[in-house]
C-alpha cells in the first residue's frame, strides 16, 4: 500500500518537476531586470531588446480588478449562503447558479464581458476593466465556493457563545465567524487570483494586445502577461538575413519562456503571501 | 492548581474587585435588581411542527441555584434555551406561552432577544472559548464584540475580577496574553463562566457544564457554583442527579412519556424533598436510578 502510494505520488510530481525544468531552463536567461522594466515599445525583427513591464502593468491592473469585483462579492454571496439563507429556496438557488459558474468556459466569460460593454459603449472597446469583469465572472464561484466550505468550518458553538454574550447576529458574522474562518478565506481568495492570472482567451477578446506601456485600465488596450506569452510564442523564429545587425532567430521564443517564468514566479509569491496571512491569523490553539 | 478552594475566599489583590465593581453602570452585586426572579407560565416548546416541551410553570428564585434533571431527550436544555431566548437560533424553532423576568415578558413584542442575553448569560455544555482570542480577550469578548469602548485599566479591571470569581485568576494571571484554547479542559470551562459573568447578567444559565469535565475539574465548577449564587440567580441542567443533589436550591424533573411525545416538567421542589420524599412516582424512580 505504501509503495502504492509513494508510485502515484512520484508520478503525480514527475509533470510538475518537468514543468518547472523546462520553464526555468528556458526563461531564465533573459529573465533580468532589464526585461522586467521594459516593453515592447518600438522592438522589431531580431533586436536583442524589449521586456514586459507592459504586460505585468497590464497583469496587475486587470487582476487587482478582477479580485476587487470578485472578493467582496463572493464573500458576502458565501455569508448569506452559509449564515442567513442556509437551506431556503434563493440558498439553493444561488449554490445551483455557483455551480453552473464554475463551469463556464473562460473564453465564454471574455464573450460575456465584451458583449456587456459592447452595449453600452458600441462594439470593439477593448479597455482593461472589461478584462477585469471578465476574470470576475471565472473567480467569483471559485471564492464563493471556498469561503462558503471555510464559514461552514466555524463550529456553531463559537457562534452560540457570541449569542449568549448579547452579541447582535451580524456581528458575530464579523467578528466571530470571519475571523476565525479568515486564514481559510484568504487562501481561497489567492487561489483564485492564482487561477484567473493565468488566464489567456477572454483577455485577448477584451483587453486586446498593445506593444507599450498603458496605466489607464478605463482606456485602451493593455498587455497581459499570459496574452503576451502567446503574441511572442505566435510571432515564431525571426530570419537573421543581415549579419551586421545583432539579430537573435529565437528571440520571440526566449521572450516567451521569461514571461511564463515571471508568471509563475508571480503565482508562487502569492502563494507564499497567503501562506503568509494564514498563519498570522490562524486561530491559536498552542501558547 | 488545579482545585481552587471553596468557599469565602479573598480578592488575590487590593485593586482585584469583584464582579460588577462600579466600573461600568450596571447594578452593584448588592443591588436587589443583580439577580432576579423568572415566572414561566404555560410554556410551548417548538422545532417547526413538533411540540418538544409542553405545558411547563415554574418559579425560578432569585439567588438561588435551580437545576433540571431528567432523561436525556426530555426536553431540559431545550427549556434551558427559552430562558434567554436561545432556542430562536435554531431555524423553525418557535415558543407559546410567557416567561417573565420580574414581571417583564422575555418573549414579549417590543423585547430584543439580543437584550435578553445580555441579561441573562450561557454557559455550555463543551468549554468553547474563542480559538482566535488570548485568554483576557476571552473574557473581554462581551465587551468588545459589541464595539464598546472601554478604557485599560477598566479591561484590566473586569478581566481580573471576572477571573477571580471564576476561581481561574490565580491559574492564569501570568499568561493572560496566551490562547483561551491552550487551557485545560477545566479551565477552559472557568474561563467561560468568566466570559459569562463579565457582561454582568442577573440570571446565568448553565447546560450540563460538567458532562465534559474531569472529577476534579468538575469540582471545581461546583464550588463556583455555590460562590456565584450569591450574586446570580443560577439554573442549570445535569445528568448528574448527586450535582444536582451537592448544589443545588430547587429541583425540577423533566420526564418524557416516549419516543416523539412532548416532554413535561413533572415535579418541582427543594432539593431536599424532591431527594427524600418526591411526590410522583416517576419521580422517585428515577432518583433511585430504576430507568434513565
Amino acid at each position: 500500500m505504501t509503495v502504492l502510494v509513494s508510485t502515484a505520488f512520484g508520478i503525480a510530481l514527475v509533470p510538475l518537476v518537468w514543468l518547472l525544468w523546462t520553464v526555468v531552463g528556458r526563461g531564465i536567461g533573459r529573465l533580468d531586470p532589464y526585461f522586467l522594466l521594459h516593453s515592447m515599445r518600438g522592438v522589431f525583427g531580431g533586436m536583442d531588446a524589449g521586456g514586459i513591464y507592459h504586460a505585468i502593468i497590464g497583469t496587475v491592473w486587470v487582476t487587482v480588478g478582477a479580485a476587487v469585483i470578485s472578493v467582496p462579492v463572493g464573500i458576502l454571496a458565501a455569508i448569506y449562503l452559509v449564515e442567513y439563507g442556509a437551506g431556503g429556496r434563493l440558498a439553493r438557488a444561488v449554490t445551483f447558479f455557483v455551480d453552473v459558474m464554475t463551469g463556464i468556459p473562460s473564453i465564454v466569460a471574455g464573450l460575456f464581458a465584451y458583449a456587456l460593454f459592447s452595449l453600452f459603449l458600441g462594439p470593439g472597446a477593448h479597455f482593461g476593466a472589461i478584462g477585469a469583469v471578465a476574470l470576475s465572472v471565472l473567480m467569483i464561484p471559485v471564492v464563493v465556493r471556498s469561503t462558503e466550505e471555510m464559514l461552514k468550518l466555524v463550529p456553531n458553538e463559537l457562534r452560540e457563545a457570541a449569542y449568549a454574550l448579547g452579541v447582535p447576529k451580524w456581528l458575530t458574522v464579523i467578528k466571530v465567524v470571519l475571523r476565525t474562518a479568515i486564514a481559510g478565506i484568504t487562501t481561497g481568495v489567492m487561489l483564485a487570483v492564482s487561477r484567473v492570472v493565468g488566464e489567456t482567451a477572454p483577455l485577448l477578446l477584451t483587453v486586446g494586445v498593445i506593444d507599450s506601456i498603458n496605466f489607464n485600465p478605463f482606456e485602451g488596450r493593455m498587455m497581459t502577461l499570459p496574452v503576451y506569452v502567446y503574441r511572442q510564442f505566435t510571432a515564431g523564429l525571426v530570419p537573421c538575413n543581415n549579419p551586421n545587425v545583432t539579430c537573435i532567430p529565437t528571440i520571440n521564443y526566449d521572450r516567451a519562456w521569461a514571461a511564463a517564468l515571471t508568471l509563475i514566479l508571480i503565482v508562487m509569491i502569492l502563494n507564499l503571501v497567503a501562506r503568509l496571512v494564514s498563519r498570522l491569523f490562524a486561530p491559536k490553539i498552542r501558547s | 492548581m488545579s482545585t481552587p478552594d471553596g468557599g469565602t475566599r479573598p480578592a488575590p489583590t487590593d485593586s482585584g474587585p469583584r464582579p460588577s465593581t462600579p466600573t461600568t453602570p450596571t447594578p452593584k452585586k448588592d443591588d436587589p435588581a443583580m439577580a432576579q426572579r423568572i415566572d414561566v407560565k404555560d410554556l410551548n416548546i417548538y422545532y417547526g411542527d413538533f411540540l418538544a416541551v409542553e405545558g411547563v410553570t415554574m418559579t425560578i428564585e432569585p439567588r438561588s441555584v435551580t437545576a433540571f434533571i431528567g432523561p436525556s431527550g426530555c426536553g431540559k436544555s431545550t427549556f434551558l434555551r427559552t430562558l434567554n431566548r436561545m432556542h430562536e437560533v435554531i431555524p423553525g424553532a418557535s415558543v407559546h406561552g410567557s416567561v417573565e423576568m420580574e414581571g417583564v415578558d422575555l418573549y414579549g413584542a417590543d423585547i430584543d432577544p439580543v437584550a435578553v442575553r445580555r441579561q441573562i448569560g450561557m454557559v455550555f455544555q463543551r468549554p468553547n472559548p474563542f480559538p482566535t482570542m488570548s485568554i483576557e480577550e476571552n473574557v473581554l469578548a462581551g465587551v468588545r464584540l459589541l464595539n464598546k469602548k472601554i478604557s485599560k485599566s477598566d479591561a484590566a479591571d473586569l478581566v481580573e475580577a471576572s477571573l477571580a470569581s471564576a476561581n481561574l485568576w490565580n491559574e492564569v494571571k501570568d499568561r493572560l496574553q496566551k490562547p483561551g484554547a491552550g487551557l485545560s479542559g477545566g479551565q477552559q470551562q472557568r474561563l467561560c463562566i468568566a466570559r459569562a459573568i463579565a457582561v454582568k447578567p442577573q440570571v446565568l444559565l448553565m447546560d450540563e457544564p460538567c458532562s465534559a469535565l474531569d472529577p476534579i475539574s468538575t469540582l471545581a465548577i461546583e464550588d463556583l457554583i455555590t460562590e456565584l449564587k450569591k450574586d446570580y440567580t443560577i439554573v442549570i441542567v445535569t445528568h448528574n442527579m448527586q450535582q444536582a443533589a451537592r448544589v443545588s436550591d430547587r429541583t425540577g424533573f423533566f420526564n418524557i412519556a416516549g419516543t416523539g411525545s412532548p416532554g413535561k416538567l413533572i415535579e418541582m421542589d427543594d432539593t431536599g424533598t424532591m431527594f427524600s420524599t418526591p411526590k410522583e412516582k416517576a419521580t422517585e424512580d428515577y432518583i433511585s436510578g430504576r430507568f434513565g
